[in-house]
C-alpha cells in the first residue's frame, strides 16, 4: 500500500443524505471478478441517461466534478451493502476523501482499507462546506487529522489510530494480522469447536 | 468490555478475543466464515498473489446465490460475466479446499438461508460473510457481521478479523402481534422509528415477549434487517425455540457434544442488570402491517398511513431527501399508500424466503387467482426450502394461483441475474432494500411482509391483508 500524503483539492458537492452503495456502484456491475474498471460505472444510474449519454446536470458530468479529490456528501454516506466495490469505484475515479456528518460502519472500514479517508465533520462545518465557491480548495492532512477550509479554518477529524498508522506508513493490515500467528494459535488451542464444515 | 454483568453481545465478543492492544482494534476469532461468488473473487486473488492458504477451510463454507438464474438448473448460465464469476468460485473453492454448495448442489441456496438450515450457524459463534445481511445469523445468538472483500481475505488467511467494539442497543418489543402482523412488520417499524442510520455503530439486541414468541424464521427476518438501521449486527438470545430448531440439523453438534453445547449456550443470554448504551421500545400489541414508501428501508409507514409531506420537515437535507424519494417513487405527498397499483410481487430473499414465509403467502393465495395485471414471482431461499415446499404441495398451489415459482437464489432482491423490474414498475417485495434501482434500473419497491405481498398479488394494489384474511 502506498503511504498517504496530504493534498489539496476542490470539493464536489453531492447534497444527498443516505447515499447507499447501490447508488455508488449498482449491483449489476458486481459480476466482475476484478477490482478494476469500476470508475466508469461510479454513480451509474445518476450519471447516465438510458441511452448511455451523460446526464448534463449530474455533478460528475460538470467541470466541477472533474479532477477533484474530495467528495462532499449528505449524512450517512455509504449505507447498505458491504460491497468494497464502492470505495474501489470512488478511488479509481480519483477521490481520496469523502466528507460527511456520518458514515455507515462497513463502508467506513472498507474506505480506510483503500486509502479513501472518511472525514466526519460537524453539521455546522458540513453546511459551510456546501456554500464554498466552485474553485475553492480544501487541504486534507491525515497526519494532523485536519481539514483546512479555504478561509484558513482548521477542522480536526477523527481517525482511529491503527488505520491512521497503516495509511501513513503504508502498512498492510493482513501483513499485521499474519504476524499475530502465535496469539492465534494459542487461542485456537483453547477453543471448543462445535463445527466442521468439511463433514 | 468485560465485567461481571454482561450483555449477550459482550459475552460473545469477550470469548473470541485473540488479542487486545492499546491503539489497535481487537483481534477477534471467527467461528464461521460464509462465502459467496460476488464478494470473494478479489479476496482469493489476493491470497494467491501472496502465496497464502485458507487457514481454516473447516470453518468456511461457500454457496452460489447472487449471480445465478432462478430458471431451470440444467441449463447453462447465459450471461458470460455471471457464468465466469460462478465458475471462479467453484475453482477457488476447489483450489483452497473449501466446501461449496454450488449451482448443482442439493443444498444450494441463499447464503443466509443455508447457514442456519444446515446447522452451521450456532449460538455464541462469531460469524462473518462478505455480505451486509450476515446480521441474519444473530437470530441464533451469534455475533454476525457483514464485511468487505479485504476483510474476507483477512479472515480466509488468518480466521481473524480486526474489530472495534460497538455500542449496545436494546430493542424491546413487548406484547402480542395481532393476526396479519409478522416479524417483518416489527423490523420495518423499527427501521421507520430510528431511520436508516439510527443504529450506526451499535450491535442490536432484540428482546421482549413479541420477539420470544417468534419462531426462528421470524427471528431471522428481524435480525436480517438490522443493517437497514445501520447496525453492525442484531442478536436474539438463544432459548428453547433456538435449540429445538438446531437439534438434528446436519452440522449441529451430536450426542454428548449436543448436551455440552446446549449447556454452554444457556449461559449466553444477557445478565440481569446489564446496561445497554441505548434502548428503544416498540409496542407489539399496536403494530400494524408496515410498508415502505420511499427509497430506503427507514422510509416506512403502517399500511393505513400516508406518505409524508416534505413541506412539514424542517431540516433542508432531510426535506430534500423525502422530496427526491417521492419523486423517484412517483408518489404524491400526504396521500395514503393503500390502493397504489402494483406491477410485480416478489416473494423471496434472505429476509423472507423460508418455508414459513412461503406457507404464509400460500395461506393467502390458496384457492384464489392473482390479479392478471401483476407478475408474481415466488423464489424459495434454498434447495432445502424447495424440497419442503414440494412436500407440502406449495409449488402447485402457487402455480394454480398464477404465480411464477422459481429456483432458489437472490433473484429480484438484487436483480443481478436478469430477474428485475422494468423502469417505472412498482413492486411489493418481501426483500430488504428499496434503494433506487435495487430491483432493476428505474424500478420502484415497496417493502412488506409475505402476507402483505400476497394480498397485493391478489388485488393488484397495495392492500391491508387483514381485509382479506
Ligand atoms: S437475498 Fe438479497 S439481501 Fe439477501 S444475500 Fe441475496 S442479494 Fe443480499
Amino acid at each position: 500500500m502506498t503511504p498517504f500524503i496530504a493534498f489539496e483539492s476542490r470539493v464536489v458537492p453531492m447534497p444527498n443524505n443516505n447515499i447507499d452503495t447501490d447508488q455508488i456502484i449498482p449491483a449489476r456491475f458486481l459480476k466482475t471478478t476484478s477490482k478494476e474498471g469500476l470508475d466508469k460505472n461510479l454513480f451509474c444510474d445518476w450519471r447516465y441517461n438510458a441511452d448511455g449519454s451523460p446526464k448534463e446536470d449530474f455533478i460528475l458530468n460538470t467541470p466541477r466534478g472533474q479532477n477533484a479529490q474530495v467528495l462532499l456528501a449528505g449524512d450517512n454516506f455509504g449505507c447498505g451493502s458491504s460491497r468494497e466495490h464502492a470505495p474501489w469505484a470512488l478511488t479509481q475515479f480519483g477521490f481520496r476523501a469523502v466528507i460527511s456528518t456520518s458514515f455507515a460502519d462497513i463502508f467506513k472500514q472498507n474506505a480506510l482499507k483503500n486509502s479513501l479517508i472518511p472525514i466526519v465533520v460537524s453539521p455546522e462545518v458540513h453546511a459551510k462546506l456546501f456554500t464554498l465557491p466552485e474553485d475553492a480548495k480544501v487541504h486534507v492532512d491525515l497526519a494532523s487529522q485536519t481539514l483546512t477550509l479555504p478561509d484558513g479554518e482548521k477542522v480536526e477529524f477523527p481517525v482511529d489510530s491503527f488505520s491512521k498508522t497503516c495509511l501513513l506508513e503504508g502498512i498492510d493490515e493482513l501483513g499485521w494480522i499474519l504476524k499475530q500467528a502465535p496469539a492465534i494459535e494459542a487461542y485456537e488451542a483453547t477453543r471448543v469447536s462445535t463445527l466442521n464444515t468439511l463433514g | 468490555m468485560s465485567g461481571s454483568v454482561r450483555t449477550l453481545s459482550q459475552k460473545v465478543w469477550d470469548s473470541h478475543l485473540v488479542r487486545e492492544e492499546a491503539g489497535a482494534p481487537s483481534l477477534l476469532y471467527i467461528d464461521l466464515h460464509l462465502v459467496h461468488e460476488v464478494t470473494s473473487p478479489q479476496a482469493f486473488s489476493g491470497l494467491r498473489a501472496r502465496g497464502l492458504k485458507v487457514r481454516r477451510p473447516d470453518l468456511t463454507v461457500a454457496t452460489t446465490d447472487h449471480s445465478i438464474p432462478t430458471t431451470d438448473r440444467s441449463l447453462p448460465i447465459l450471461d458470460p460475466i455471471a457464468a465466469n464469476q460462478v465458475a471462479q468460485l467453484d475453482k477457488n473453492c476447489k483450489e483452497f479446499g473449501i466446501p461449496h454448495y454450488g449451482v448443482h448442489s442439493e443444498h444450494q441456496g441463499i447464503v443466509h438461508v443455508i447457514g442456519p438450515e444446515l446447522g452451521f450457524t450456532q449460538p455464541g459463534m462469531t460469524v462473518v460473510c462478505g455480505d451486509s445481511h450476515t446480521a441474519t445469523h444473530g437470530a441464533f445468538g451469534a455475533l454476525a457481521f457483514g464485511i468487505g472483500t479485504s476483510e474476507v481475505e483477512n479472515v480466509l488467511a488468518t480466521q481473524c478479523l480486526l474489530q472495534r467494539p460497538s455500542q449496545t442497543f436494546k430493542v424491546h418489543v413487548d406484547g402480542t402481534l395481532r393476526p396479519g402482523i409478522t416479524a417483518k412488520d416489527i423490523i420495518l417499524a423499527f427501521c421507520a422509528k430510528v431511520g436508516i442510520g439510527g443504529g450506526t455503530g451499535t450491535v442490536l439486541e432484540y428482546t421482549g415477549a413479541a420477539i420470544r414468541a417468534l419462531d426462528m424464521e421470524g427471528r431471522m427476518t428481524v435480525c436480517n434487517m438490522s443493517i437497514e438501521a445501520g447496525a453492525r449486527a442484531g442478536m436474539i438470545a438463544p432459548d428453547d425455540t433456538t435449540f429445538q430448531y438446531l437439534h438434528g440439523r446436519p452440522f449441529s453438534p451430536k450426542g454428548a457434544d449436543w448436551d455440552a453445547a446446549v449447556a454452554r449456550w444457556k449461559r449466553l443470554p444477557t445478565d440481569d442488570g446489564a446496561r445497554f448504551d441505548r434502548e428503544v421500545s416498540i409496542d407489539g400489541d399496536s403494530l400494524e402491517p408496515m410498508i415502505t414508501w420511499g427509497t430506503n428501508p427507514g422510509m416506512g409507514v403502517s399500511i393505513s398511513g400516508a406518505v409524508p409531506e416534505p413541506s412539514s420537515i424542517s431540516d433542508p437535507l432531510e426535506r430534500d431527501a423525502v422530496a427526491k424519494a417521492l419523486s423517484y417513487m412517483g408518489l404524491e405527498a400526504g396521500k395514503p399508500i393503500l390502493g397504489r397499483p402494483v406491477n410485480v410481487v416478489f416473494i423471496g430473499s434472505c429476509t423472507n424466503s423460508r418455508i414459513t414465509d412461503l406457507r404464509a403467502a400460500a395461506a393467502v393465495l390458496k384457492g384464489r387467482k392473482v390479479n392478471p395485471n401483476v407478475r408474481v414471482m415466488v423464489v424459495p431461499g434454498s434447495m432445502e426450502v424447495k424440497r419442503q415446499a414440494i412436500a407440502e404441495g406449495l409449488p402447485e398451489l402457487f402455480r394454480e394461483a398464477g404465480c411464477d415459482y422459481r429456483e432458489p437464489g437472490c433473484s429480484m432482491c438484487i436483480a443481478m441475474n436478469g430477474d428485475q423490474l422494468q423502469p417505472g414498475e412498482y413492486s411489493v417485495s418481501t426483500s430488504n432494500r428499496n434503494f433506487e434501482g435495487r430491483q432493476g434500473k428505474g424500478g420502484r419497491t415497496f417493502l412488506a411482509s409475505p402476507l402483505t405481498a400476497a394480498a397485493a398479488a391478489l388485488t393488484g394494489v397495495v392492500t391491508d391483508v387483514r381485509t382479506i384474511l
